[in-house]
């Protein structure tokens, strides 16, 4: 198939030598007044396909410029055959015709010309755009391809990540699990003491029963009665302390279990003071079984009308285990490194005393529980840390760094309460649990 | 021979008088008890120091026993108690410290109160 452009020029190639053929005729035969009217209807056949053609529109502008000429010389030439003395006596009108009708062409022609540059300016304008829109839609399939590997590298990121989160959780729990056993190693020890206590009295007691029975023996034999009665009651008394001291060991051993175990979950009536003074004793103890040469002040101040408030009980006493075994760690190392610079103060009352204060009260809403020591008191930027998880100031192995964490959600996510600190440099520190007596089940 | 006992337990009192029933119907020995060393010492004070013997805990909440053993012997001289150390930590340090400050004796729990009557016995 021919595209329009050869097919346009050879129709051109048949006229142009159709014109030739006509100019070589018109100058050799003396045939001047019919080629004449060939170039006239030529002329007009194509102003007409001009019109016609739609693919010839931008000359449309040039005919409309050339067309009083072409119409007037071909009015002129009529006229000429068919009534000369007119035309004789009009031919000064044609030619003021044809002279407007040149200046008019003159004119149409710039203006097409004008239009013609604005319209070559439009079209470089969109060849531009164009380009442009080609440049652009270049860089974004480039950009594309990198959002895609990028994309890709992300997914494979996230994938990697997801990984080591997973990871991290099961270290995690891992690691919660031997904090547990951590502070049960350091109970350990303050509960062997613990029942060591009411193991003596039981073995005591049960000794001074068995002389008390053999005295018994005794008297009943001398027919003492009155003697008999006093031992008795002495015996029955000594059996109340067995039991006593016994079900006091009991309980200790109980509370290691329920401490080695995980929470139970479930809140019950508890009496704080109790736990506190259980906790006490088995930070107390631990310590000292640990560091023979420890030695603290304990001062407590209970607030007697308490009475019980609805907690897991396991629960908030790792958590006061956990601040007084962090207080007694403080106030020994704080004893540790001022020994010398109070070795030279001969007055024992000037002394640095190890004191950790445990006290208990009553609020508006719920309860305060605050353990209090006298050691060397934290910066601002520890306290900023000091509940984040692995966040530790011991020297490395020494703590794994989740006690207060721990303790920080076991108060605010499992009780609704709040675990605050407070310091002065030099001075020791504070922590404040404060339950609410509300608790949300 | 008066005697005072110091221990933050309360039932140490029963014991003792339990385990020195004898001693006491036949009013050879007297006991006092205290359960901390700050009671120890105002019952000291009060009593112009009438006990001859004390027997005292080391480890109580509060003032500890090394602390009340300094404390009598530096202000109760006339004539100076005897001090005997009982504590559940029998070590090296604790003992070195209690004799330093003077104590009399150092027993460790539990008590074997058969040598405890005998050291009181070899006392009076």
């Amino acid at each position: 198939m021919l595209s329009p452009n050869t097919h346009w020029n050879k129709t051109l190639l048949w006229a142009m030598i159709g014109i030739a053929i006509l100019f070589i005729l018109e100058r050799t035969l003396p045939i001047t007044i019919v080629t004449n009217w060939i170039w006239h209807l030529l002329i007009l056949g194509i102003g007409y396909l001009i019109f016609r053609l739609p693919q010839l529109e931008r000359m449309r502008t040039i005919v409309v410029a050339v067309l009083p000429l072409i119409i007037i010389n071909t009015i002129k030439d009529l006229l000429k055959i068919i009534y000369l003395p007119l035309y004789e006596q009009i031919d000064n009108y044609l030619d003021f015709a044809i002279v407007f009708s040149i200046a008019w062409m003159i004119a149409m022609l710039l203006r097409s010309n004008k239009q013609n540059r604005a319209l070559k300016k439009e079209r470089q304008k969109t060849l531009a755009e164009e380009e442009r829109n080609k440049f652009i839609s270049a860089q974004k399939e480039k950009l594309e391809l990198i959002v895609e590997e990028r994309t890709a590298e992300i997914t494979k990121q996230k994938d990697e990540l997801m990984h080591a989160f997973t990871e991290l959780k099961n270290t995690q729990s891992q690691l919660i699990q031997s904090e547990k056993m951590a502070s049960l190693g350091e109970l350990t020890a303050g509960i062997a003491h613990e029942i060591q206590n009411p193991l003596n009295f039981v073995n005591n007691f049960s000794d001074v029963n068995t002389e008390l029975i053999d005295e018994l023996s005794e008297e009943v034999e001398k027919g003492n009665l009155d003697e008999v009665k006093t031992i008795a009651k002495d015996i029955k008394e000594n059996e109340q302390k067995i039991n006593h001291h016994g079900k006091r060991a009991d309980a200790i051993v109980k509370g290691m279990l329920l401490h080695s175990r995980s929470s139970s979950g479930v809140k019950e009536p508890t009496d704080i003071n109790k736990l506190c003074d259980e906790y006490l004793r088995l930070a107390y103890h631990g310590l000292r079984a640990k560091d023979k040469s420890f030695n603290a002040t304990m001062k407590t101040d209970f607030d007697k009308s308490i009475g019980t408030i609805n907690i897991i009980p396991q629960d908030i006493g790792r958590v006061v285990l956990n601040l007084l075994t962090n207080a007694f760690y403080e106030v020994s190392a704080f004893a540790n490194s001022s020994k010398e610079d109070l070795a030279n103060l001969a007055s024992s009352e000037d002394q640095y005393k190890p004191t950790v204060s445990l006290s208990t009260k009553k609020t508006k809403n719920g309860i305060t529980i605050s353990v209090k020591d006298n050691g060397n008191g934290i910066t601002e930027k520890v306290k900023e840390k000091i509940f984040q998880p692995f966040f530790t100031t011991k020297p490395t192995g020494q703590g794994t760094g989740l006690g207060l964490s721990m303790s920080y959600d076991i108060v605010t996510k499992g009780h609704n309460g709040k675990l605050k600190v407070e310091s002065e440099q030099g001075k020791g520190t504070t922590f404040t649990i404060s339950l609410p007596l509300e608790q949300k089940t | 021979m008066k005697i005072l006992v110091v221990d933050d337990e309360q039932d140490v009192k029963l014991l003792f008088q339990q385990r020195f029933r004898k001693e006491i119907r036949n009013k050879e020995l007297h006991f006092a008890f205290a359960f901390s060393g700050e009671e120890a010492l105002t019952y000291l004070g009060e009593l112009n120091h009438e006990a001859v013997l004390i027997l005292s805990d080391i480890n109580m909440p509060g003032m500890s026993g090394l602390e009340l053993l300094e404390q009598i012997k530096k202000n109760f001289l006339k004539p100076p108690p005897v001090v005997m150390m009982i504590t559940a930590y029998g070590d090296k340090e604790n003992y070195d410290t209690a004799m330093r400050l003077g104590a009399d004796d150092f027993l460790t729990k539990p008590l074997e109160f058969g040598i405890l009557k005998e050291k009181l016995k070899a006392l009076l």
